[in-house]
């Protein structure tokens, strides 16, 4: 309930109740473009335009089509692949569609020293590599079903319930 | 409505993946609002992807903060930004193409002036010719009057004056004898032009008995720019004498049209 004030507070420009959402999700947004763009410095540039962006359309987001967070995750991707297909970015001979998160998860990993955080290893533990694929498909590079479907080569129906089968193996690690 | 099926289906973790179109995400949206158990599942699956995206920051950076993102926000809108680049970008376009009309228009200007230049160029070149022409005219005949000059001037050359007769007595002539080329120069600029169909004739005279003999004819008399006529002279001449006789001469001399005539002094 309280992430529902604080999203009603951020649409009425309550900087105070942006800055809260900031400190929840700036890691997280931050991490999707780290995935995309592959490099820390221009993942963290345009992980605050993303914040700004959020802001500046903050009267754009209606909660009835959708999670604040998923909101802000589309802007995230849009404004990472934006930069990827930038001229600028070519020069650093990078690709979109080269590997998949979990490199960076795994290098991210032997770094890892916060407490807080769950590692990746223990978070992906026991998943097959179809469902890092999906998973990365879907919520880091923001394929449609369709997309993911012809990408992976398997029928539209299955993205939904594969996917569905690879996020609940992720919720069984948390648990544990 | 079967909520377990629905939950089963996996379409929440497409609506918090935000795949889905409006319409499905409407229905998602109102569906959780009515039912808690999806609502809560919807926070489960946010969680799990909380973690994942989480761990994929970068964690070796540290973010620039709130602050950063702050002192940003006050700025104006990025829609103004972009119409703004919008018409930014448009500037260029039109700049480019009063660019290249400027271009045509000087192409056009520039072929005209060059016309204008080659023709100027030919009238030019013309005129040179025809200076040129004059030039070399004028050369030849200054190389003529000089070769006069000297005939003129040679030692072995005696002048003789020949003075007007009753003919006409205005008329006058000089003739210049070369003994030793047995040559005689006839400057016949002091006599009036010959009528139609006569010739002035020169003769050699010896007087005692008077014998005349013909040197020759002072022929195109009027279109002779000098007047100056070379005619040979093997005879031991005593005088000179020009009559006016018809075209092709005469064997004899008519006295009567005896226009000048001078006597040879003895050196």
């Amino acid at each position: 309930m309280e992430l529902e004030v604080l999203v009603e507070k951020f649409r009425n420009k309550d900087d105070k109740a942006f800055e809260k959402l900031y400190e929840m999700y700036s890691d997280n947004i931050c991490g999707v473009i780290n995935t995309i763009v592959k490099n820390t410095d221009i993942a963290q540039e345009i992980c605050q335009d993303v914040f700004v962006k959020a802001w500046k359309n903050a009267d754009s987001y209606n909660a009835s089509k959708g999670r604040f967070f998923t909101w802000i995750l589309n802007i995230a991707r849009n404004a990472a692949i934006d930069e990827v297909r930038s001229k600028s970015h070519k020069n650093h001979k990078q690709n979109l569609s080269s590997d998949f998160f979990v490199n960076i998860l795994e290098n991210n990993d032997d770094l890892n020293n916060q407490v807080d955080a769950i590692g990746i290893k223990s978070l992906l533990m026991n998943l097959k590599e179809k469902c890092v694929q999906i998973i990365d498909l879907l919520y880091f590079k923001g394929y449609t079903q369709k997309e993911a479907a012809e990408e992976l080569a398997i029928p539209v129906g299955t993205v939904k319930t594969r996917n569905r089968s690879c996020i609940s193996q992720i919720r069984g690690n948390i648990a544990i | 409505m079967d909520i377990e099926k629905y939950i089963a289906s996996g379409i929440l973790e497409l609506y918090v993946a935000g795949v889905l179109s409006d319409k499905e995400n409407l229905e998602v949206a109102a569906n959780a609002k009515k039912h808690p158990e999806i609502e809560s599942e919807i926070v489960a699956i946010e969680a799990s992807i909380l973690a994942l995206t989480k761990a994929a920051a970068p964690k070796n950076l540290t973010l620039k903060g709130y602050h950063d993102v702050k002192n940003r926000m006050s700025l104006p809108r990025d829609t103004k930004v972009i119409s703004l680049a919008k018409e930014k970008s448009n500037w260029p376009t039109y700049l480019g193409w009063a660019a290249s009309l400027i271009l045509a228009v000087g192409f056009l200007w520039m072929y005209a002036e060059n016309n204008a230049l080659k023709s100027e160029i030919n009238v030019a070149s013309q005129t040179n010719t025809i200076l040129e022409r004059q030039i070399e005219a004028a050369k030849t005949s200054l190389e003529k009057s000089q070769e006069l000059l000297t005939t003129i001037r040679d030692k072995d050359i005696q002048v003789v004056a020949l003075g007007g007769q009753a003919a006409d007595p205005n008329s006058f002539a000089k003739a210049y004898w070369n003994k030793r080329e047995k040559k005689v120069f006839i400057d016949a600029q002091g006599l009036p032009e010959p009528p139609d169909g006569m010739v002035y004739q020169v003769w050699s005279l010896k007087l005692n008995p008077l014998t005349p003999t013909s040197m020759g004819l002072l022929e195109d008399f009027i279109t002779d720019d000098n007047k100056v006529f070379a005619l040979a002279n093997p005879n031991e001449s005593e005088a000179f004498g020009i009559t006016l006789e018809p075209a092709g001469g005469s064997v004899s001399p008519n006295l009567e049209q005896l226009y000048t005539l001078g006597v040879v002094s003895s050196s």
